[in-house]
């Protein structure tokens, strides 16, 4: 059975939960074969979760220069391998990053590539929910060796162990591949709060919310529920909360079991960032904002008082 | 400096978008056609380049003809001139086919940066400022949050999945940026004037060197095999907050299983 690569994903040592969904996704189309590119001593660090999550193999890229320079040495890594090894699919989840890489790839190989992919299937057709989730789309790749770029949440997480066979591989990056120099990087503290793309529930925050002050309400309902904090563009334009927390067109997409809108209208471009979620709950003064339509439960209401409530009583039922 | 932005035309986010069911590419008579967001903000940091180190600015966009109401719009803003390319061979071309297109007709033009926005409305792919690079063997910055250029440097801020990084390249480079750099300024009367004047080349694929089965549909290297809308959420239970509306969301909460 052919392999198929899987780019890791990983953070603070581990691999994200999103790789362990492309494992999972993998695993219909072939071998899933984990691909560590990362700064040398990492894969020591993931290979046990990678192992119990379905890899059958751990290619091994580390050289100080995959962290060094943006984007373009993984491209590299990816191609040497789908050279070598002919691959019969490669993952990539679905990040800002992995869809450049995606891109790379599919040049250097002469492929095509799918992105923002919400499932796939065994024949590797993959759905996609296009403007706005307002259209659901089958397509395929007809050219080389075919490129998903999967979103988070797509694909359920499967324990199952894998083989685990280490191969190192020589990384030599290219002069064109060393171009963007990355010269500082600024982690943010995000605390205890999970990654807003991989978050089983998000809560977001809108126009409503008013004020950056009151997005401590928001962040002390989501730290009650352990969920990530989202934030609607009207938020993030009006600097109440990080630009990379804003979900929606120019944003994030999230699909997580639960998302929370607090005080967020829902227009088209909220909606195109949040629609594919499982379940979607609402609190809203206005009776007419479009979110209603969307939510499966929903709240008319003052957020100031309906959201201390909510917080109270989560808190309460937890114990 | 020698400065070329790209731009797209894309169906309106704001209007009912959908695809052709003849050939499953964008029917772009469903949807008004507007400027691509994150190319209006290309245009500005390319404008504020050339106010900061002279040059001139070009704009490059691919599209059918009606793209040209983009192109104006974006030499009314103060682009100095611009380039359409335009083929029926081109329609239904994918993100590849698009790059090598795009990147056949930068082969064309003198520069020493090319902006292009992270990610157009319809499609979000969000790749091109990567391909463009990867195809002429140039370093990219993309995402940028801001730009600066410094004699033969260009150092853009970044924001990625856990926080920022500063990243920098020699010339030429292409810097891809979100909407959050500047805010774009509106086409002045004169602008709008002066734009009519400011040369429009177009090429079509012969100009380019390509072959009509490498771009369009026919050189597609994926396709649409079907779609549907998505079919209507099925209304849930609203109620009205009279004092308890809190612990009724916790109550679904629970019975959904989530807390």
């Amino acid at each position: 059975m052919s392999e198929v690569l899987v780019l890791v994903e990983h953070a603070d040592g581990a691999p994200k939960k999103v790789t362990f969904e492309l494992l999972a996704a993998a695993r219909q189309l072939g071998e899933p074969a984990a691909v560590v590119a990362a700064a040398p001593g990492t894969a020591d660090k993931l290979a046990d979760a990678l192992a119990a999550h379905g890899a059958e193999k751990i290619y091994i890229a580390e050289s100080d220069d995959i962290e060094s320079y943006l984007v373009a040495p993984k491209a590299e890594v990816l191609a040497g391998l789908v050279r070598e090894k002919a691959p019969a699919a490669v993952l990539i989840a679905a990040t800002g990053e992995g869809k450049e890489i995606a891109g790379r790839l599919a040049i250097k190989t002469e492929s095509g590539f799918l992105t923002d992919l919400v499932d796939l299937d065994a024949e590797g057709v993959g759905t996609q929910s296009i403007f706005g989730g307002g259209i659901t789309v089958h397509s395929r790749v007809r050219a080389g060796t075919p490129i998903f770029v999967v979103r988070p949440n797509a694909f359920a997480p499967a324990q199952q162990p894998g083989a685990a066979v280490r191969e190192s591989v020589e990384v030599t990056i290219s002069a064109a591949g060393k171009g963007a120099r990355v010269v500082d990087r600024q982690q943010e503290d995000k605390g205890d709060r999970p990654e807003l793309t991989e978050a089983q529930i998000v809560v977001s925050g809108g126009r409503g919310v008013g004020s950056a002050d009151n997005f401590g309400l928001i962040e002390k309902l989501a730290d009650s529920l352990g969920a990530a904090v989202g934030a609607s563009r009207a938020a993030t334009d009006a600097g109440w909360y990080p630009h990379q927390h804003q979900v929606g067109q120019t944003g994030v997409t999230v699909s997580p079991q639960l998302y929370l809108a607090v005080g967020i209208s829902g227009a088209i471009q909220h909606r195109a960032g949040m629609q594919t979620s499982k379940t979607i709950a609402v609190v809203n003064k206005d009776p007419e904002a479009p979110i209603f339509e969307l939510a499966d439960f929903g709240v008319v209401g003052d957020l100031f008082a309906v959201v201390p409530q909510l917080t109270e009583e989560i808190t309460r039922r937890r114990g | 400096m020698k400065i070329v932005v790209l731009v797209k035309q894309v169906p309106d986010t704001w209007s009912d978008r959908t695809l052709r069911a003849d050939d499953r590419t964008v029917d772009r008579d469903a949807a008004d056609a507007v400027f691509n967001e994150m190319d209006e903000h290309g245009v500005e940091e390319a404008l504020k380049l050339k106010e900061a180190h002279g040059g001139e600015v070009t704009v490059l966009s691919m599209g059918p003809e009606r793209t040209s109401e983009t192109i104006r719009k974006a030499l009314a803003m103060g682009a100095d001139a611009a380039v359409h390319v335009s083929d029926e061979a081109l329609h239904g071309s994918c993100a590849v086919g698009t790059s090598a297109a795009l990147a056949a007709a930068l082969r064309t033009l003198e520069f020493d940066v090319v902006v292009v926005g992270t990610e157009a409305s319809d499609a979000r792919v969000g790749a091109l400022g990567a391909m463009l690079a990867e195809r002429l063997g140039i370093p990219a910055l993309t995402g940028a949050r801001s730009v600066a250029v410094d004699g033969q440097t260009a150092r853009i801020e970044r924001q990625n999945d856990s926080g920022y990084e500063t990243v920098e390249a020699d010339l030429p480079v292409v810097i891809s940026v979100i909407e959050k750099i500047n805010e774009p300024r509106y086409p002045s009367f004169k602008g709008i004037m002066a734009a009519k004047k400011k040369p429009v080349q177009t090429l079509g694929i012969a100009d380019l060197g390509l072959a009509a089965d490498h771009v369009g549909l026919a050189g597609a290297t994926s396709e649409v095999v079907d779609f549907a809308p998505r079919p209507p959420k099925q209304k849930g239970e609203v109620i009205t907050d009279e004092g308890t509306g809190g612990v009724k969301l916790a109550e679904f909460l629970a019975a959904q299983k989530i807390i």
